[in-house]
């Protein structure tokens, strides 16, 4: 299974990543080769199992609705690029 | 050509648990400083692990079964990814498949006609940050990223494109949120975002069933301006069909100030939210006995409530659908009757009924809609009004001066007996002191007074209206009636 150079950009694109020129032609053989791998599943016989989405048995797992303590609000923003008015100062986003 | 309209809606609703949705920060973050309910799973630091809140669940499986939906068996979380600074973990948590509820309806009225609006699903999801935009003087803006709402319960509930009108999209959604007000799930509070509005929009000829090209519609921040939002929007579509013209597929926003919609266009590529199973959240199953007990805990709803407001108290129909369109009026209501003891009392409970609901829908309503008020900020309670009907039921206050004093208590706050006593609407009681009045006001028209004993009935009227306005209004019309009517009767 092969993706296209169109694909690749288009999911940089969605990632954010800029790539060079070079990159996306040795990603496009990497993703390629990725899917490949995964490809061998299809050729498992899964009839008559029901479709999971979980890797684990665990099922119905919930907590009860009680507030616990949050994190002190320096300790939330000791990561932030920039910090003002106590937000996380980012670029502006215009869609 | 003749065209119909078509909307469906799209609602969030923010639901009233304490905790967020997968972690177990306070939910409650209006009045918290910025970012001060924050962990790091609603951060959305690489190795933690959400859990999913259970009161969240029974919030949503309530609203679902209010709203005639199925209850999923088995439902799961999902993924959907998309790059947006107020979305910190780079995805939303969200339900793509396998919605907690699906196919359901509500009954709507409008244009004269009750319709099934289907609701197509209802499922949860998590809030976003909140961006507060910024201009720098020299002209540099920016964002301000203040994560407290990311992961607060966010519930969906999507309808079918089955509204035909403006109107009746209004009533869809005042009916839903009175709906959410009566399960306790959501404040349904437009104007502070705990109750949010998209619609999708299109026109297809009359008699048609396909679906043309549609638009949306964003940023409508109260039932009015959805409510315009979509009158303009069928209008600005109906003039692009006129002209010969095609209706591009797009997402508009309304600009409330201008009274129109606006395209928002974006030159993003379209979106692509390479939605797969969240890994991190097991599979849930929701049994049909824990759906059961659910429903077996739910409220009486505003429907059922009106139907009850109906064959229990007497009501009519219209007054009884007015007193259930908002749980605390309806709530409001049933104090009165409780407190007046006109429950246990089958032979005299529609009469007070409709006392009681006469004071509301009248008188109250009025004062609540003249000072824009919400019942809960109403300062007269259901003992005080109760206890002033009281006074009007012994004869110590006329019905119209009861009226005056209840402007007064609405106002002051202060016990019906302390206004009649300070504003002196007792009614008068002593009879020598309504014997004289009436003396008075026949001695002063000596004309209506001939008039009234030559035949003319209206006159009587006139005399009644002076002695009353002599007596302050405190006056009882009925004996003041009979007292002339005696005291002018042919000898």
């Amino acid at each position: 299974m092969t993706i296209s150079r169109q694909e690749v950009l288009h999911i940089a694109r969605l990632a954010r990543l800029g790539l060079a020129e070079a990159e996306v032609e040795r990603l496009r053989e990497q993703l390629s080769a990725i899917l490949e791998h995964f490809a061998a599943l299809a050729a498992v016989d899964t009839e008559g199992v029901p479709p999971t989405a979980q890797s684990i048995e665990l099922q119905s797992i919930m907590a009860p609705d009680k507030v616990q303590p949050s994190l002190p609000q320096d300790d939330i923003l000791a990561n932030a690029p920039r910090r003002q008015e106590d937000c996380f100062r980012v670029k502006a986003v215009l869609e | 050509m003749e065209y119909e309209t078509v909307i469906g809606l799209e609602v969030h609703a923010q639901l009233l648990t304490r905790s967020k949705m997968f972690c177990r920060c306070s939910a409650d973050y209006a009045a918290a400083p910025p970012n001060t309910h924050v962990c790091p799973v609603c951060l959305g630091l690489p190795g933690v692990l959400p859990v999913i809140n259970e009161q969240a669940i029974r919030y949503t499986v309530m609203t679902a079964l209010a709203l005639n939906c199925a209850i999923a068996g088995v439902t799961k979380f999902d993924r959907k990814n998309y790059p947006y600074p107020d979305l910190v973990k780079g995805y939303q948590i969200s339900q793509y498949d396998t919605p907690i509820s699906h196919q359901g309806w509500l009954a709507v009225e409008a244009d004269g006609a009750t319709r099934r609006i289907g609701i197509t699903r209802v499922h949860l999801e998590e809030d976003t940050a909140k961006l507060l935009h910024r201009n720098e003087p020299g002209g540099e803006t920016y964002s301000l990223v203040d994560v407290n709402r990311s992961g607060v319960p966010l519930m969906e509930i999507v309808s079918e494109p089955d509204l035909r009108s403006p109107e009746e999209a209004r009533r869809y959604l005042m009916k839903l949120r009175t709906i959410l007000q009566y399960l306790g799930v959501s404040t349904g509070n437009m104007e502070e975002g705990s109750f949010r509005c998209d619609a999708n929009v299109s026109l297809r000829p009359l008699g048609t069933s396909e679906y043309l090209s549609k638009v949306e519609v964003k940023n409508m921040n109260s039932f009015r301006a959805v409510f315009r939002a979509l009158q303009y929007e069928v209008e600005r579509q109906q003039q692009v069909l006129g002209r010969g013209e095609r209706i591009v597929q797009e997402t508009r926003g309304w600009v409330e100030d201008r009274g129109v919609t606006v395209s928002q266009r974006s030159k993003e590529e379209a979106h692509d939210y390479r939605y797969f199973p969240e890994p991190d959240l097991p599979p849930l199953a929701l049994s049909p006995a824990w759906v059961e007990e659910i429903r077996a805990s739910l409220p009486e709803l505003p429907e059922a409530r009106g139907e009850r407001f109906i064959s229990h108290y007497g009501l009519s129909p219209y007054d009884a659908g007015l007193l259930t369109a908002g749980k605390a009026l309806a709530d409001y209501f049933e104090s009165c009757l409780t407190l007046a003891g006109a429950k246990d009392k089958p032979e005299t409970l529609p009469k007070k009924a409709k006392e009681v609901s006469n004071w509301l829908l009248g008188e109250f309503l009025r004062l609540l809609n003249a000072g824009e008020l919400e019942v809960e900020q109403a300062r007269v309670s259901p003992a005080g009004l109760v206890r002033l009907m009281g006074l009007v039921e012994e004869g110590a206050i006329t019905l119209a001066n009861a009226k005056q004093a209840f402007e007064e208590m609405f106002r002051t706050g202060q016990a019906p007996e302390q206004v009649v006593a300070e504003k002196g609407l007792a009614q008068i009681s002593d009879q020598e002191a309504l014997a004289t009045l009436v003396e008075q006001a026949i001695a002063a028209n000596p004309r209506p007074v001939a008039d009234y004993r030559a035949g003319k009935e209206q006159a009587l009227s006139f005399l009644m209206g002076q002695v009353m306005r002599a007596s302050g209004g405190r006056a009882d019309p009925q004996a003041v009636r009979e007292r002339l009517r005696e005291r002018l009767r042919p000898t």
